[in-house]
């Protein structure tokens, strides 16, 4: 028999739990917790779109798809892509189903990566990123965003990263855990350096609805972009349809067929009820994101004046539904913030430090909790930082 | 509609403070508007939204659908005014269909409904018919449900 240490292949022994889930283990022992931990939308999915998925259950419509995905829901996912973001693709060939953003990113990466491969990618990032280039058997580098640049990706950034051996860029904006957005200038410049390096493009755009001051605009309609880049978006986020599991990747023909055929022997399709309710949440849109895009805004705003009424630093989140207010100041780490919060106002907010080591002295505040709870949660916080601002220094740092 | 309006649709208690901060604006500009507002008589009131079945009380409620004989001027707005005018109506609405006022009218129990409807509602100039229903159990009311259902629970942490 294998020892323990020997049967787990070390690229995966290697990389350690999520920052996200031993904060989760602790916060999911204690009661009364606010909790502003949850990368989830707190809406429930809008009911029609529910009942498409009740109406494809009593239809009978319970079998596999085609590998690629129903026809409709690619058709429709074709027509949104481009009203929405300028992008144009072929349903039959440039449109791929999957099981959520994760899994579209997940065979990107795997189709791409040569092993030794170098994929860059920015920090604070989403806690996926960095493990499935490795699991890909790629090398993950990551670029700094930072607080003054407002966490924009700047080609300056990049420059620094880049070598021969970098094969792809990933992206995500509206960013989670930043709540950063590109500007159009920012959009150009990437673009601009994605073709000096010949470099591929994933971009994970899940919050693309979810930008507040300004509609999201995707470097995959930039001229020069298209043939090398690989659009990944889904449902979760915009329509509250996290549970669904659905997600979908557009590229050229070639980079969609490869992911296809890991996507055919590993998953065979996304599950067809979740697929049959996409169809209706795209079919019929209403003003299902409109509205949940309204409230989400209105709790940016109050998140933003309640920190700086607390004297904390924070940039105004641009989209997602996230904030990255900085904690360097009180003299604590970010996980001793985010445990002692939890510990003395049964307050959850995640340590900056899950989503990369630059995210340190940062945690990150979801708002997709009702405003009530959020009313509260900023007046625990208030307390919680005026304790710790009266108390004596050498009791700060401990 | 106005974002001011709407958040005091939803909840008419919220402090001018917290709506100044989803709203990205001052408080004394919140005030302001919404002095506004009730002046302007856009904002005609602030009511609890109440369960009643919740409570012991002794009240009916009828849905009344009234037909009416529109007057040469002023169409339905004569016979309209003049059923507002009891206090037991608690809404008048005109409606486009197989009858023209719809009514709802509370009392105390069917018999004092049914005179209602007798002898005020029916003796009205204008009024041709009237069609009486009584509620039985309210499950939402002003986009409120009455028993808010049992949520799926969340995770408490998530990427």
């Amino acid at each position: 028999m294998r020892t323990p240490a020997s049967r787990i292949a070390p690229h995966v022994r290697d990389i350690p739990r999520s920052g996200i889930r031993d904060f989760f283990d602790i916060v999911s022992t204690m009661k009364d917790v606010i909790s502003l931990g949850i990368g989830e939308p707190d809406f429930d999915t809008p009911w029609h779109i529910r009942e498409s998925a009740v109406h494809a259950l009593e239809r009978g419509s319970t079998g596999y798809t085609s590998n690629m995905g129903l026809i409709a829901l690619r058709q429709a996912i074709a027509r949104y892509v481009e009203g929405a973001f300028g992008a144009r693709y072929n349903a039959e060939t440039e449109v791929l189903i999957t099981v959520g953003v994760s899994e579209a990113l997940d065979i990107a990466l795997r189709a791409v990566i040569e092993p030794g491969d170098e994929i860059l990618y920015h920090e604070p990032c989403y806690v996926s990123y960095a493990p499935v280039v490795i699991f890909a058997h790629g090398k993950p580098v990551a670029v700094e965003t930072r607080m003054e640049d407002g966490f924009r990706l700047t080609r300056a950034q990049l420059e620094k990263k880049v070598t021969p051996r970098t094969k792809a860029l990933m992206l995500n904006f509206p960013n989670n855990p930043t709540g950063a957005t590109l500007e159009p200038d920012d959009l150009r410049d990437i673009a601009a350096f994605a073709v000096e390096h010949d470099l591929l493009v994933l971009t994970d755009e899940i919050y693309a609805e979810l930008s507040y001051d300004r509609p999201h605009a995707s470097i995959a309609a930039l001229p020069g972009m298209r043939e090398r880049t690989i659009f990944l978006h889904g449902f979760s986020k915009g329509w509250a349809m996290t549970g669904f599991r659905l997600g979908y990747a557009c590229g050229p023909a070639d980079l969609i067929e490869a992911m296809m055929k890991i996507h055919q022997y590993t998953m065979l399709c996304a599950s067809v009820i979740s697929q049959e309710a996409a169809v209706e949440a795209l079919e019929n849109p209403g003003t299902d994101v409109e509205e949940m895009r309204d409230e989400y805004r209105r709790r940016r705003n109050f998140l933003h004046r309640s920190f700086q009424e607390m004297g904390l630093p924070c940039r105004q989140p641009r989209g997602a539904f996230y904030a990255f207010p900085s904690i360097a100041h009180l003299g604590l780490t970010s996980k001793e913030f985010a445990l002692r919060l939890l510990d003395q106002e049964r307050v959850a907010v995640v340590p900056g430090s899950a989503f990369g080591a630059c995210g340190e002295g940062f945690v990150r505040c979801a708002y997709a909790t009702g405003m009530e709870e959020l009313q509260e949660a900023m007046r625990r916080l208030a307390r919680f930082i005026r304790a710790l601002q009266s108390a004596t220094p050498s009791r700060a740092v401990c | 509609m106005d974002e001011l309006l709407k958040l005091l649709k939803r909840n008419a208690l919220e402090t001018p403070e917290n709506l100044a901060k989803m709203l990205d604006m001052s408080a004394d500009e919140v005030r302001r508007r919404i002095a506004e507002y009730e002046k302007a008589g856009i904002i005609r009131g602030y009511q609890a939204v109440v369960n009643e079945d919740q409570l012991t009380i002794n009240k009916v409620t009828a849905v009344i659908e009234v037909k009416v004989t529109p007057e040469r001027e002023g169409g339905f707005n004569y016979v309209a005014d003049r059923i507002s005018k009891f206090p037991e109506v608690q809404s008048v609405y005109l409606m486009s269909g197989a009858f023209d006022l719809l009514l709802f009218v509370t009392g105390k129990d069917l018999k004092e409904v049914a005179f209602f409807v007798s002898e005020k509602l029916a003796t009205i100039r204008g009024v041709i018919s009237t069609s009486t229903h009584f509620m039985l159990k309210t499950y939402k009311a002003y986009g409120v449900l009455m028993e808010p259902p049992e949520g799926a629970e969340r995770l408490k942490v998530s990427p």
